[in-house]
Order: C-alpha cells, then sequence, then structure tokens
C-alpha cells in the first residue's frame, strides 16, 4: 500500500513540474496552494492532468478537501481502487 | 484584526492597478448617449464593450412599451413569484421566448447569472454528476459550488476530453448533465456545439447550453449556437439572458422536458428573489419582437465583427480565434494591457479590461463588444486608435519602421 502511495506521490511530483514558479523540494507534507503557491484554477487544471494520468475522476469537491501532496495521493489511491 | 483583513492580498492587487490611472471597477459615465455612445469625464467615448450586441437599448418602440409598463402597472412587483404572483408580463414573456425556441416550457429569473445558478444547481443533486467546461463562465462555476453533485471540468471546447471523462464515469448510475456556452465571453470562440451533442448522443447525458452571447447573434433565426450547428434537438436545456442582445436585465430556461415546471417550486434563485419589475418585463418582450422582425440587426451586427477582428489582425494584433461580436486583443502582459486600456479610455474609447483570473490561460485581454448599432466609421475609428496606442506602447512596430520595411 505504502508502494502505490509513493508511486502516486512521484507521479504527482512530476506533473506539478510545469506549473511551479520556481524549482522547490516536494514531499507528501508540501502543501499544495501554501507552499507552491498555486491558484485555485492552477489546482483545477493540475487535477485534470493527475484525471488523465491515473484514468479517475477526481470531482472538484474532493479537491477542496485536499491539503497537501499526501492528502491527494491518499484521495487518488481511494478512487482508483473504487474504479 | 477585522473582518475585512483576509482581503488585504486582494486589496493590494486593486491599489496597484488603480495606481495606472483610471479605475477599471469604477468607470461612471455622466450620461449615456446612444447605445454606442456615453459621456465620460465630459468626453464622447465611443461604447465598444457594453454586450449591447444588437443595440437596441434605445429603440422607440422598446421604450414606449416599457413606459407604458410602467405608468400601469408600477415601478416593481416588490417581492418573489410564489409569494407576490405573477403579472400577466411574465407568462407572455415565458410563452414568448418558448414560442421563439419551439418549447414546451420556459422559466424566466430576475437575472441571467440567477438562471445559470438556479438550473444548473437544481437539475442535479446529489446522485448526479455535472461536467462543466474548463473555461465556464462565473455563474456556472457558483452553480457547481451550491449545487450537491459531483463535479467534473473538461477541457475548453474539446468534445473528445469530454467523452473520455463521460467514459470514466459510466459505470455511475447519477444522470449526467453536460453544460457549455454558445460563445464564450472571453475570447469570442464558439463552442463546436455539434460534436458536443454526439458525444451526449453516445454517453445518454444530458446537455445544457448558455446562449447568453450567441442569442439574437448566432443562427439563421438568432437562436444561437445550437441553432448555427443544426443540433437544437439534442439540446435539453437552453439558458439565456436579457441583458445583452435584448437590452435589459434578466435571464430564462427553455425546455421541452415534461415535468419541466416542477422546477417553479424546487429551484432556489427563481423562488427566493424579488421577480422582474413590468417596465422590464415589456420591454424584453418588444426588444424579442424586433430580435425576430429585423434579422439585418444580425447581419449588420456580423458585419462590424468582421470588420473589427479583421482590421485589428491586419494592425498585427493577436485577437481571439474566430470573428465574432466579441472581439478580443491578446496582450503580452498585464501592465501592458492596463497602460494600453487606459490610453484608449483618455483618446474616447470605452472597451474591458480583462486579467487573471478571469480570463483563460492567465492571458491579459482588451475586450471589445461589437453592436450592430456601431456605424462603419465608429470601428474605423476604434481600429485607429488601436493603431495608435499599439505603436506609442511597443506593442506594434513604429509606424517609421513599418513604412521603411514596406519601401
Amino acid at each position: 500500500m505504502n508502494a502505490e502511495i509513493d508511486e502516486i506521490v512521484t507521479e504527482i511530483i512530476h506533473a506539478l513540474g510545469p506549473s511551479l514558479q520556481a524549482p522547490v523540494t516536494i514531499t507528501p507534507d508540501t502543501s499544495i496552494t501554501r507552499d507552491l503557491g498555486l491558484d485555485s484554477l492552477a489546482v483545477m487544471d493540475f487535477v485534470m492532468v493527475l484525471e488523465d494520468k491515473f484514468d479517475v475522476s477526481i470531482p472538484l469537491e474532493r479537491i477542496a478537501e485536499v491539503e497537501t501532496v499526501g492528502d491527494l495521493a491518499l484521495t487518488i489511491q481511494e478512487l482508483r481502487g473504487r474504479a | 484584526m477585522t473582518i475585512l483583513a483576509k482581503f488585504s492580498p486582494l486589496r493590494e492587487n486593486y491599489e496597484r492597478l488603480r495606481s495606472f490611472g483610471h479605475d477599471p471597477f469604477s468607470v461612471r459615465f455622466e450620461r449615456i448617449l446612444s447605445p454606442t455612445e456615453g459621456l465620460l469625464n465630459g468626453r464622447r467615448t465611443i461604447l465598444l464593450g457594453t454586450n449591447n450586441y444588437l443595440g437596441l437599448t434605445f429603440d422607440e418602440s422598446a421604450i414606449a412599451a416599457g413606459v407604458e409598463a410602467l405608468t400601469q402597472q408600477g415601478t416593481g412587483t416588490t417581492g418573489s413569484r410564489i409569494a407576490n404572483g405573477s403579472y400577466a408580463g411574465h407568462g407572455d414573456l415565458e410563452k414568448a421566448l418558448a414560442d421563439f425556441y419551439g418549447r414546451q416550457h420556459c422559466m424566466v429569473f430576475t437575472t441571467g447569472y440567477q438562471a445559470n445558478l438556479g438550473m444548473i444547481s437544481t437539475l442535479v443533486g446529489k446522485d448526479d454528476i455535472l461536467l462543466i467546461d474548463s473555461d465556464s463562465h462565473a455563474s456556472i462555476y457558483d452553480a457547481a459550488k451550491m449545487g450537491t453533485a459531483q463535479v467534473v471540468r473538461f477541457r475548453h471546447n474539446d468534445p473528445d476530453d469530454l467523452y473520455k471523462r463521460l467514459r470514466r464515469l459510466s459505470d455511475h448510475p447519477g444522470n449526467k448533465l453536460v453544460v457549455v456556452e454558445g460563445i464564450y465571453s472571453m475570447l469570442g470562440d464558439a463552442a463546436p456545439i455539434k460534436e458536443f451533442a454526439q458525444v451526449k448522443r453516445e454517453t445518454g447525458a444530458f446537455l445544457l447550453v448558455d446562449e447568453a452571447h450567441s442569442m439574437g447573434v448566432l443562427g439563421p433565426t438568432g437562436r444561437g449556437q445550437a441553432e448555427a450547428d443544426g443540433v437544437e434537438a439534442d439540446v435539453d436545456f437552453i439558458v439565456g439572458t436579457f441583458s445583452k442582445s435584448l437590452g435589459a436585465v434578466g435571464g430564462f430556461c427553455v425546455s421541452d422536458l415534461p415535468d419541466f415546471d416542477i422546477l417553479r417550486v424546487a429551484c432556489r434563485p427563481y423562488m427566493f428573489t424579488a421577480s422582474l419589475p413590468p417596465s422590464v418585463i415589456a420591454t424584453t418582450l418588444q426588444s424579442l419582437k424586433r430580435l425576430q422582425q429585423e434579422p439585418d440587426l444580425r447581419h449588420r451586427l456580423m458585419g462590424n465583427a468582421e470588420r473589427l477582428y479583421k482590421g485589428l489582425m491586419d494592425l498585427g494584433f493577436s485577437v481571439g480565434p474566430q470573428p465574432n461580436p466579441i472581439v478580443s486583443v491578446i496582450l503580452p502582459s498585464k501592465e501592458v494591457a492596463i497602460a494600453f486600456w487606459n490610453a484608449l479610455l483618455d483618446a474616447g474609447l470605452y472597451l474591458n479590461l480583462a486579467l487573471p483570473p478571469a480570463t483563460p490561460n492567465s492571458m491579459a485581454l482588451l475586450r471589445t463588444s461589437v453592436s450592430a448599432a456601431h456605424t462603419t466609421e465608429q470601428i474605423d475609428q476604434a481600429l485607429d486608435l488601436f493603431a495608435q496606442v499599439g505603436q506609442q506602447l511597443g506593442v506594434l512596430p513604429a509606424k517609421e519602421f513599418v513604412q521603411a520595411a514596406a519601401e
């Protein structure tokens, strides 16, 4: 299970690349809006990329609950498990 | 700490914008002289950013109808239709809109914003899924937030992307509602509704089209982009507004769904707000008649739109993807857009400054909207001003340089 989360986190970090203003170190504890400076629109666009990468549907209201990269990985894992 | 402290980043942004000159959020016209001219700081100013597509705001017959309703029925209804009852005009307008669209049912809302907010948030329930275009208007995003359905975004004007997202949801038992706009308000690009309709048919989703900027503008009889694409039968709900081509304020939704009227007692933004005053209903009804009687207004509008679009492109500006009555100039930065907007306003041309986050892909735009009432001279004058300011600000190459290059 942890291996799966690690893999998802790696994919998230990879997908975040184009949205970042400056190089930063991203860990599961990194806050997506506060630490990475993504506005709400950028977050929604970034999530669209992740939906395609993991072939899951991530509804907007689930994104609202997400704070950190780790939270997002758990959400994706759960949504993927349900499919 | 005051309750407004959370807005300090917004205040800083706003103050910075104001420090460039005029304040785009509080432009105040001393007088409106016609559908295409206003008096601003004592100067006659061309209005090229008011969505007054057919120029009907000063239509004599509409004004006469409004005055008569005002005199005979008073200034307002002072409440909602469920509490205070409807006036004859509310029903007449609903009937006229349903007839215009060839549909069974129509509900009139107090604003276009509320029409989207109310329809979209009510149509989908907690077990349903709402699919919205990523460039949707704020009223659609707010409806998504207000409703209880799961919300999924698809890439702008991309029917294949919508199809992919619907396929992922194919096991989901709930109803799916797809929402698109006829013309998008920032760049003036029309939606490929024909292709969206095909996706809708293949996946069994419902389709709602917001024709706010395309009603009275597109289609053989002015019903909008779904009519232009010949797929009205696939559109379950059409939403529109009275505040653009019809020159007033208000919104509506038409549909053929048999139980449509149940929404009158389920849709909160319809139920819990005061209904439109009789004078607004009367001018809208008359403007709708004018829209139907005078297809020439639409032809003149498109002629003006094409003249402006082509003129700006020939000058070397970067414009939206297609000529429609919304013509936007894409500028290299926010700072240039703000300076450009200020210079045009000082020179007597009013249009809209559109900045991120309201714009797609964080673009800085000067957004114009053309009217059937603009004269060719006004369009050409606007083009001259764009050329002058563009050269002054270095957005276009300087005139001497262009001439030298041509020699």
